[in-house]
């Protein structure tokens, strides 16, 4: 960890506030005191959380949750409908689900992995890695990307409505469907329905593969800033499966201490609690969780595409694994600890997801007709689910009339709240530190908390992204410097 | 247009509508297959008239035509603007008095309010919400009772009392503060005798009378008005199909 939580002698420093942070999804503030020689002393990043959902949802029937929980965030909806689901097929019992009911929800996880990899990537990310962190701010958006790059730009789009008509077809609409529900799925993917969405499902993996190949391509060509941008080593969690290849789905958590060793592995999940503590800190409304065994100090971890494909035995799609063992195997593990390496991580999961959407279309247990399983009942359940952002966590108690007594969800922005803190304060030292500020230099902190795609709507159960606002405020509060811009 | 003159006709938005003697201008008209918007009508049940969605014009007078009966030779208007704007006005304080939330209630689709907004071109609730607090009684093994979705329209209460034989729900307190109390000593539904299978249960227009562990089951795109305008979706005790 960076010294950089909480400096010495505050009272004495300028403050720079980031805030809200662009091109992410949510509400998100950073913010930096710096001394008179523009040192920095002390970097945060905030995000709002507010835990309303947890206390709104008490009460209510527990088979509404999974369509409820899906106003948490319009950009990842699936998963916490997913994660919901899955907590609930406990209490009601389903310990397996019929194979229509399982792939069902596999394919819509997957495309709703696709759809929001490739948002991130084509609209959030590419224009800093196309035009370089500190380009034009006019022309460093999505619409200098189509003016640049209107192949990219295309691709990005369409990549992002195909995972959007899987949503579709298996939920029943492309945000806040209703497909899963606790025990299984209310609908089966017709045989036309499959014909139909395997018609584009090889350009989609063509596609897949060249947006690896754009990421990849930069680490190669500009190795020394990808590698060493934010750099930090840290522990990884993720759900893994039983015979540890990467599953977005289902599996047993493990954790690894980054440099392979094992924490822990094939935990089960319905006891997360025993493995993972949530802190609370003074200054920020979001929780710090952390890895029991390790303590709060050196207990924090990463969650999302990185520490998935850098923790995983094995990818089981072909063109996706290649992929892994060339990211793992870059300039002797270097990608593996870099921020911008979750960019690399993202675009092999897309490939993954594609693979696996085209392995599940020719499946015909997608068109069986035996949708739902209910077994004896149980109070209470956790669901775990690897969202496009990480492991989500949802646990749920019933009453015996049905109703939701209490709920823990942690999301994974919040997972990454640690992680993503010292990435900011690594760009800081690294970039910041001493020199004048300018609006370039702050987008290197974006750039950091970008990598993640953290999902603030998520953390803050609030939607819309803002524009920016960069303030330097000295000692004694008044405002001396001001950036501005405006949102993507 | 040639209108025909019958002895048991009147004309409702310039059509001949044949009636038998006793039916009110809702039934004859759902009978001949002509759609007029309602939400406490329902045809197997004595006309209640608390909705007022069903207001006609009779000879240049407002009614209710569920509980107008028809008459030879009347001139009846429904399908004005200014009718449709009134209507629209109601749909819209029902949903503000009660707390309506369409996106996660199991209902959606398949609900009758919900219907006939969309019915009505209703966009938005226009009314400030009142958001009243209302509690759900989930007492009973198979049943829900979610007041926050109801709208008082007292079918549950005939079909419990007039068909059942039960007489498990009714309409307590006065005005804005009406609401939905259940026959039982301690105001809870699982005190009661209802039963799953009871009519009363199923003719809830909207999510607040609910067979218990089956939301969402039924996927979007299959639901009752997910293809159809509420106006084309036949209801029990209508002889033809409507015209719409
Ligand atoms: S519960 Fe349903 S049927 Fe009964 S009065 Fe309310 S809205 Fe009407
Ligand atoms: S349907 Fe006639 S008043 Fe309600």
């Amino acid at each position: 960890m960076f010294n950089l939580e909480t400096a010495a002698h505050a009272a004495n420093l300028r403050r720079v506030v980031i805030e809200p942070v662009s091109r992410v999804e949510g509400h998100g503030k950073v913010t930096i005191l710096l001394d008179a020689h523009n040192k920095v002393h002390q970097v945060r990043l905030h995000i709002v959380e507010f835990r309303g959902f947890e206390k709104f949802i008490q009460g209510r029937p527990y088979w509404e949750v999974p369509v409820m929980v899906q106003r948490l965030c319009g950009i990842c909806p699936v998963s916490h409908h997913l994660a919901a689901s899955k907590a609930l097929d406990l209490i009601v019992g389903a310990k397996q689900l019929t194979p229509t009911a399982e792939k069902m929800r596999r394919l819509m996880h997957l495309g709703q992995i696709l759809q929001s990899h490739a948002l991130h990537f084509f609209h959030l990310a590419s224009p800093d890695l196309l035009f370089g962190f500190d380009a034009d701010v006019a022309t460093r958006n999505i619409v200098g990307v189509a003016a640049v790059e209107p192949e990219v730009a295309r691709k990005g789009v369409l990549l992002r409505k195909y995972g959007q008509e899987i949503i579709r077809h298996t939920a029943g609409k492309r945000v806040h469907g209703t497909g899963s529900v606790p025990g299984g799925v209310n609908k089966n993917l017709s045989r036309a329905e499959r014909v139909e969405l395997l018609g584009d499902i090889d350009t989609i993996i063509a596609w897949s593969q060249e947006a690896v190949d754009i990421i990849k391509n930069l680490f190669i060509d500009h190795a020394a800033l990808y590698k060493a941008f934010g750099r930090f080593d840290s522990n990884l969690l993720g759900l893994v499966r039983a015979d540890g290849a990467l599953d977005l789905y289902h599996g047993g958590l493990r954790a690894t201490d980054g440099q392979g060793g094992t924490i822990f592995d094939h935990a089960d999940y319905q006891n997360y609690y025993e493995y993972i503590h949530e802190e609370v800190k003074p200054w920020s409304y979001m929780k710090f969780p952390f890895i029991v065994e390790k303590g709060t100090e050196a207990g924090w971890y990463r969650v999302g595409p990185l520490a998935r494909v850098a923790q995983c035995d094995f990818i089981p799609t072909e063109l996706a694994e290649a992929e892994r063992v060339a990211f793992k195997a870059f300039d002797g593990g270097a990608a593996l600890s870099a921020p911008l390496g979750y960019h690399w991580a993202r675009m092999i999961e897309m490939l993954h997801a594609a693979e696996g959407i085209k392995e599940l279309l020719l499946d015909n247990d997608l068109s069986g007709g035996d949708l739902v399983v209910r077994g004896e009942r149980h109070l209470r359940g956790v669901g775990v689910i690897e969202a496009p952002r990480g492991t989500l966590i949802h646990h749920y108690r019933v009453n015996e009339d049905d109703q939701i007594v209490s709920a823990n969800l942690i999301v994974s922005t919040t997972n990454n709240n640690q992680a993503m803190n010292e990435a900011v304060r690594q760009v800081a030292m690294q970039y910041l530190d001493g020199r004048a500020l300018t609006e370039g230099l702050l987008n290197h902190i974006e750039v950091a908390i970008r990598a993640f795609d953290p999902c603030l709507s998520c953390a803050t159960h609030a939607l819309g992204k803002m524009p920016l606002e960069a303030e330097l405020i000295d000692a004694d509060g008044s405002v001396i410097d001001r950036l501005c811009r405006d949102t993507v | 247009m040639v209108i025909l003159t019958m002895d048991k006709t009147f004309i409702l938005d310039g059509k001949t509508i044949p009636f038998e003697e006793g039916e009110t201008i809702m039934e004859a008209a759902s009978a001949a297959g002509v759609y007029i918007p309602h939400l406490c009508h329902h045809p197997e049940f004595k006309p209640h008239g608390s909705c007022k969605l069903c207001t006609v014009s009779i000879g240049g007078r407002l009614g209710a035509s569920c509980t107008n009966k028809a008459a030879a030779g009347m001139v009846v208007e429904s399908e004005t603007e200014a009718l449709n704007a009134d209507r629209r006005a109601l749909t819209q304080m029902l949903f503000v008095e009660g707390n309506h939330i369409c996106p996660s209630c199991e209902k959606s689709g398949n609900c009758q309010l919900q219907a006939v907004a969309y019915h009505l071109d209703m966009l938005t609730p226009h009314f400030t919400h009142f958001y009243p607090a209302r509690d759900i009684d989930a007492s009973h093994p198979d049943v829900l009772l979610e007041r926050n979705r109801c709208i008082l329209c007292e079918l549950c209460v005939r079909a419990s009392r007039d068909v059942d034989g039960k007489n498990v729900f009714g309409i307590g307190g006065r005005g804005i503060k009406s609401r939905l109390i259940v026959n039982s000593a301690s105001g809870r539904l699982a005190d009661t005798n209802l039963s799953v299978t009871d009519r009363a249960v199923e003719v809830c227009p909207t999510g607040a009378i609910l067979r218990k562990r089956h939301g969402f089951t039924v996927p979007i795109g299959r639901r009752l008005y997910d293809h159809h305008d509420i106006a084309e979706v036949p209801v029990a005790g209508m002889k033809e199909p409507r015209s719409s």
